[in-house]
């Protein structure tokens, strides 16, 4: 039998039923949609966060004052003051260790132009825009030198630029921070919000000898941001720094916490393959439901059209004839469900994301398998009524009323 | 004439059993149908005729007794040599036409080139179901449904469906119970001409003046053949047809 001219007569029975052959698709349209659309949704959300956490930095390991681990921790990250200079100083000496900061962090009062800005001042060493993968839009970070002459310069975000220096180049002006010049010598590009909502270009960068000697008085720094050579060292940076650490603050039990990328990273995809094996689950469920569906549909299809088999086998069609036939049914049924439902998971998903602004993105692996899989429903919940019509004995079938 | 038998009925028996009951359609028929045989079968209503017509078309298979087809035992062959054998060797028509009500008299008559083991292509397969068409005067109705045409015409495009892959043996159960007497007397001539062309046609008939266009005549009754003899005189369809015309020209005149 002929590939096309079987399509043409399935096409026709379907058409002939029209209400009863979209009833029939409805159980995969609904199916293959809700997957589409949770899958769009979960995947934009997750890489929405993979994106985030790596615009953190590549390969950075952070190290936390405080231990997370131990009960009753007093008032959240960085809260309980260990870290101190001479240990920053002391990780850079590791192997595979390419780039340190010390972080000293304030929310200060900036002013400028007449202008007042209440924003995050953070004290970094000249490495930080390399260590978070941080490119500079205008101007130079500032140096090695800035930092051992407590110099008073600074490099700032768009959003305080958009907020001091509103159409102007803010390179070479000056900011005020506690009655403070700072001199501004560079722009940083914008990053966007980071994975707790906080705007990350909402904030002044200055020297951390700066940070700690003018504006504020402190021994102590918030954390330290190490970047190990490669993904492969990262987890031996982690332990070196670990045992460096417990040495150095002549402890056994860790007062810091070394945290790295690829633990974020796990944490993320850890809760991106649960949701995805429950989105597993309903789509199993559903498309268990939409084959029982065409199933029915097509053991009626079948005793509705015995005569019309029993026709096709008197003048010649061979039992497999018949079997393609039905079968192409089933599949055409299925598949141009899961197409349907596919197309209006997708639109879903879209409508959603532009309604309340979270992103949608429906990875191609999907698209396949859904329609993939939904074209094996048809196979699969087509064959039996397929196989029965094959097996109808001619003579009997033409009796058929 | 080639005298090789093609049809080949030894002690043929058919008996259906519904519960209980038991109906001897077709009780021990023996013949020979030779090579260019025209064959009608006649006999009243209940008689066999159609029981005897689905075996030979290897549609139903006999209770008892042997059927050879081309020498071939059609007992030994699997459903699909069956299929292949009804689809290139035996062309049939239905006692009740037998047609897909949906589809159009060309797709009807083009349908079994669709299981023909050789590819027929889409253009081929029209053009050779509009000639089948053609043949049996029903060319203008073509893309007719079957429900729109009357009688007479579905019986035509059955005609048409069982020529249009050109088998070696046609079996006809009441091929013109519905048609009027000058288009049986056109589909005679058709079976006639056909059967010049070396075709072995077998047919069953009521009318005896559609029967005395054959070559053979056979009989049954109960399930028997009763009566087995050469057609003489034969009718020869153009004949037939020019009386026929002049016959209704007069009534005309009157
Ligand atoms: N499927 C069947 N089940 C039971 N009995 C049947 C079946 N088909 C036919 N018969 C019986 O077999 C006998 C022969 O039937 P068949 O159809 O061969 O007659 P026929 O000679 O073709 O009659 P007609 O001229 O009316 O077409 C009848 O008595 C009929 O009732
Ligand atoms: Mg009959």
């Amino acid at each position: 039998m002929r590939l096309f001219a079987s399509l043409k007569i399935s096409a026709r029975a379907l058409r002939r039923n029209k209400m009863r052959s979209l009833l029939t698709m409805l159980g995969v349209i609904i199916g293959v949609g809700a997957v589409i659309a949770s899958v769009s949704l979960t995947s934009g959300a997750t890489k929405e966060v993979e994106d985030q956490v790596s615009s953190l930095g590549e390969n950075v390991v952070n190290v936390f004052s405080g231990n997370f681990t131990r009960g009753g921790m007093r008032g959240g990250w960085g809260s309980a003051p260990t870290l101190t200079l001479a240990d920053s100083a002391a990780i850079a000496q590791l192997p595979n260790v390419v780039a340190v900061t010390p972080e000293v962090r304030d929310r200060e009062q900036v002013l400028a132009n007449g202008q007042n800005w209440n924003t995050l001042v953070m004290g970094e060493s000249p490495s930080y825009p390399q260590i978070r993968n941080w490119k500079m839009a205008r101007g130079a970070m500032f140096s090695d030198d800035d930092v051992a002459s407590l110099a008073k310069c600074a490099v700032i975000g768009q959003t305080v630029v958009d907020q001091l220096f509103p159409n102007q180049d803010p390179v070479g002006q000056t900011i005020r921070i506690r009655n403070l010049p700072f001199l501004v010598v560079g722009v940083l590009a914008p990053k966007g919000f980071n994975l707790f909502g906080q705007d990350q270009d909402d904030t002044v960068v200055v020297p951390y000898s700066s940070h700690m000697h003018r504006i504020t008085t402190r021994r102590f720094v918030n954390d330290i941001l190490v970047e190990a050579s490669s993904s492969d060292t990262i987890n031996d940076v982690q332990d070196e720094i670990n045992e460096l650490l417990l040495e150095r603050h002549h402890t056994t039990d860790p007062d810091f916490t070394v945290r790295n990328q690829l633990e974020l990273m796990d944490m993320v995809t850890k809760t991106s393959r649960t949701m995805s094996l429950l989105i597993a689950g309903v789509a199993a469920v559903s498309l268990v439901v939409g084959g029982i569906g065409i199933m029915n549909i097509m053991l009626v299809s079948v005793t509705e059209r015995t005569r019309e088999i029993g026709i096709r086998m008197a003048v010649g069609a061979r039992a497999a004839d018949i079997l393609v036939q039905f079968l192409i049914e089933a599949v055409t049924l299925s598949a141009f469900g899961g197409a349907i439902g596919i197309g209006g998971g997708v639109a879903f998903s879209m409508t959603v994301s532009n309604f309340y602004g979270i992103p949608a993105y429906t990875p191609y692996l999907w698209i396949i398998i859904a329609f993939a899989s939904s074209a094996l429903i048809g196979i699969i919940s087509g064959f039996y009524p397929a196989w029965k019509a094959s097996q109808l004995d001619p003579i009997e079938a033409l009796r058929y009323e | 004439m080639n005298s090789k038998p093609v049809i080949q009925l030894r002690d043929l028996y058919k008996t259906y059993r519904s519960g209980e009951v038991e109906v001897h359609a077709v009780r021990g028929v023996s013949l020979d149908i030779l090579k260019g045989e025209f064959v009608a079968i006649m006999g009243s209503s209940g008689s066999g005729k159609s029981t005897m017509m689905n075996m030979i078309g290897a549609l139903d298979r006999p209770t008892g007794g042997q059927y050879l087809l081309d020498g071939v035992d059609v007992a030994t062959l699997n459903r699909d040599a069956l299929a292949k054998v009804r689809n290139e060797k035996i062309g049939f028509i239905f006692q009740g036409f037998n047609l897909l009500s949906r589809t159009t008299a060309l797709e009807n008559v083009e349908m079994p080139m669709l299981y023909n083991s050789r590819r027929i292509p889409a253009q081929e397969r029209h053009v050779q179901a509009a000639k089948a068409l053609n043949l049996v005067g029903l060319g203008s109705r073509s893309g007719h449904h079957p429900n729109q045409l009357s009688g007479g015409q579905q019986q035509r495009v059955a005609i048409a469906r069982a020529l249009v892959n050109q088998p070696t043996i046609l079996l006809a159960d009441e091929p013109t119970g519905n048609l009027d007497s000058q288009t049986s007397i056109e589909i005679m001539g058709v079976f006639q001409t056909l059967n010049d062309q070396g075709i072995t046609i077998v047919m069953v008939t009521h009318e005896l003046d559609v029967a005395r266009f054959t070559k053979r005549m056979i009989v049954l009754r109960d399930g028997r053949v009763v009566t087995d003899e050469p057609v003489q005189p034969r009718s020869q369809a153009d004949v037939e047809l020019g009386k026929l015309k002049a016959a209704q020209e007069a009534v005309q005149l009157h």
